[in-house]
């Protein structure tokens, strides 16, 4: 039994050293190859060119493979610091300018050629301008737009003014409600819009006496009024601008505001910078068209209030339409009487 | 002060993802949401390459300049990190992002986004206290000397994170162990000039065979 186990340990010793040894050859082998020269012999060859130009130019490969669950993502989205360019160079600053001027413009225009009046006393009889399912469309719109245009604003310039203003406190809350009031209320918006401008459609449609309107500058300044029919110049470019920048403005701000139909992120930097030139844009002529129905021509504001105007501020502006409906013209304390919709009296068939 | 950054060394990575596992259990990042992604270009053919991609800590980080509520803020270490009570989810981080970083929770209708998330360099973030800060942003590593858990556990030591001079330093050594001129990032035009002056004709590397391993 003794020698059977001495044999046994010899031979377990002896295969040992064998193992041994193979394997300092083996690790003698792996050593060589981490030889720098056989290396760069051996090496695979490198990513060419193309591939680093396919990556910078945001396109994905048949090869690409990313491994986070859903993404359509490249490597490097190339197009990301152009958008911050955009945004933070260009439209931040010249919207600021353009807000901003066309401000300026109107509160000097106020100081230097003030108040366009009526050309004579009222006549105290009315004209039906706008019935009441337009003039409700029109505040609902009007409203929604100030508060979009205000939320707009704080979420492209807010944090260097609100910040510093009311201090950290409030600034969270201020801005996730700038943020939902801005995104839930922009459809809203977009429908009301759609529908208004459908609904005003007819009045606004281009005949030849607007161009002389325009030529003649919307009688702006000075005593002349040019013709004009039911809208003049001035309120047909508006209703235009609003029905193919507004348009836009609201298609862009949809695609920004439902992400989930798998549009790109590029297809959503594009839509925020068309998004944000032409709502700043729209901002800036608004406020002209708020300055014009409000302080900025007498009587103008009561057409969109009470929906009846009087018959001299209809000469002045609307002479054409004023020629049509002059017949249908009612004593003021008739509207004081029952109210300018009370039942059983049909609108005038020419009004709004 | 030390400035933090991460490094891929795409001459070895395995694509094995285990940086991405990492992330997400060390810092219980929701569902959905994956801090960490492996890029591989050029999949299945000699010359392919992975890189592991995360928040990359830039210096001037695009999603900083963007945001329009600061809620992205960055530390003195050069570490970007965002705060959960600011954040309105507009997504101008992500486009504005190089790297795809900033991720949202998608759990309310219309695709509507919740609070952004990403690699946070495994430094937190605000919060009140410990219990806080992990809930929102996971593990706060750096608080406790640690590196980012997603370098510390790769496997091949491709994915380096730490102070970008030492980074820096690791990376130039491995450059010159490689022994050639560009054996850091490949591609570049000279390198293959070389190769074809020295008459190495590697067309037909068996690159299925190939060890990554083996190349530094």
């Amino acid at each position: 039994m003794k020698t059977m186990m001495q044999w046994h340990r010899a031979w377990r010793g002896l295969l040992l050293a064998l193992l041994v040894l193979l394997g300092l050859g083996l690790a003698g082998a792996a050593l060589a190859q981490a030889d720098p020269e056989g290396e760069a012999a051996t090496a695979v060859p490198a990513l060419d060119a193309d591939t680093w130009r396919q990556v910078r130019s945001g396109e994905t490969g048949p090869n690409f493979r990313d491994s986070r669950a859903n993404s359509d993502y490249n490597l490097i989205n190339a197009s990301g610091e152009t958008w911050r360019q955009w945004r933070d160079r260009w439209i931040s600053p010249f919207g600021l300018i353009a807000v901003g001027g066309m401000l300026a413009v109107i509160v000097l225009f106020y100081l230097i050629v003030g108040r366009k009046e009526l050309s004579g006393p009222r006549t105290g009889r009315k004209l039906l301008r706008w019935p009441l399912v337009v003039r409700s469309l029109h505040w609902t719109v009007a409203t929604l737009f100030i508060v979009l245009a205000l939320s707009g604003l704080t979420l492209l310039y807010g944090k260097h003014v609100f910040r510093p203003l009311f201090g950290d406190a409030a600034w969270a809350g201020l801005m996730s409600t700038t943020k939902l009031l801005h995104n839930y209320l922009g459809p809203l918006f977009g429908l009301l819009l759609v529908v208004l401008l459908l609904r005003l459609l007819k009045h606004n449609l281009p005949k030849r006496h607007d161009f002389a309107w325009f030529r003649q500058g919307g009688g702006l300044v000075g005593k002349g009024h040019p013709d004009a029919g039911f809208a003049n110049g001035g309120e047909k470019a508006w209703f235009w601008l609003l029905a193919t920048v507004g348009l836009v403005v609201i298609a862009s701000g949809l695609v920004l505001d439902f992400p989930n139909f798998a549009q790109s992120r590029d297809t959503m930097q594009w839509a925020n910078l068309v998004h944000a030139v032409a709502a700043l844009g729209l901002t800036a002529v608004a406020l002209g068209h708020i300055y014009i129905g409000t302080i900025g021509s007498e009587g103008s504001l009561e057409g969109m209030t009470s929906g009846y105007v009087d018959e001299t501020w209809a000469k002045d502006h609307h002479n054409l339409w004023y020629e049509e409906v002059k017949g249908e013209a009612i004593e003021e304390r008739e509207l004081s009487d029952d109210g300018p919709e009370a039942p059983g009296r049909a609108p005038s068939p020419r009004s709004g | 002060m030390a400035t933090m950054k991460f490094m891929c060394d795409a001459e070895r990575c395995i694509e094995c993802n285990g940086c991405v596992t990492a992330c997400k259990n060390a810092n219980d990042v929701e569902w959905g949401v994956q801090r960490r992604r492996v890029v591989t270009l050029n999949d299945g053919e000699p010359s392919e390459v992975s890189i592991s991609v995360a928040c990359m800590h830039c210096d001037d980080a695009p999603c900083i300049a963007v945001c329009p509520t600061e809620t992205l803020f960055q530390r003195d270490d050069g570490i970007v990190l965002h705060d959960k009570d600011l954040c309105i989810g507009c997504g101008y981080c992500l486009y504005a992002c190089p790297f795809g970083a900033p991720q949202f929770p998608r759990q309310s209708a219309f695709g509507e986004r919740g609070k952004m998330d990403k690699c946070t360099f495994c430094a937190g973030g605000p919060a009140e206290t410990k219990e806080e800060e992990y809930q929102k942003y996971g593990a706060n590593r750096i608080a406790e000397g640690k590196l980012p858990l997603c370098a510390e556990m790769c496997s091949t030591k491709a994915l380096l994170a730490g102070d970008a001079q030492e980074v820096a330093d690791i990376f130039r050594q491995r450059v010159v162990q490689r022994g050639h001129r560009d054996g850091g990032w490949s591609g570049n035009p000279r390198r293959e000039q070389e190769r074809a002056r020295q008459g190495r004709d590697l067309s037909d590397a068996d690159g299925l065979a190939y060890d990554a391993a083996r190349q530094g």
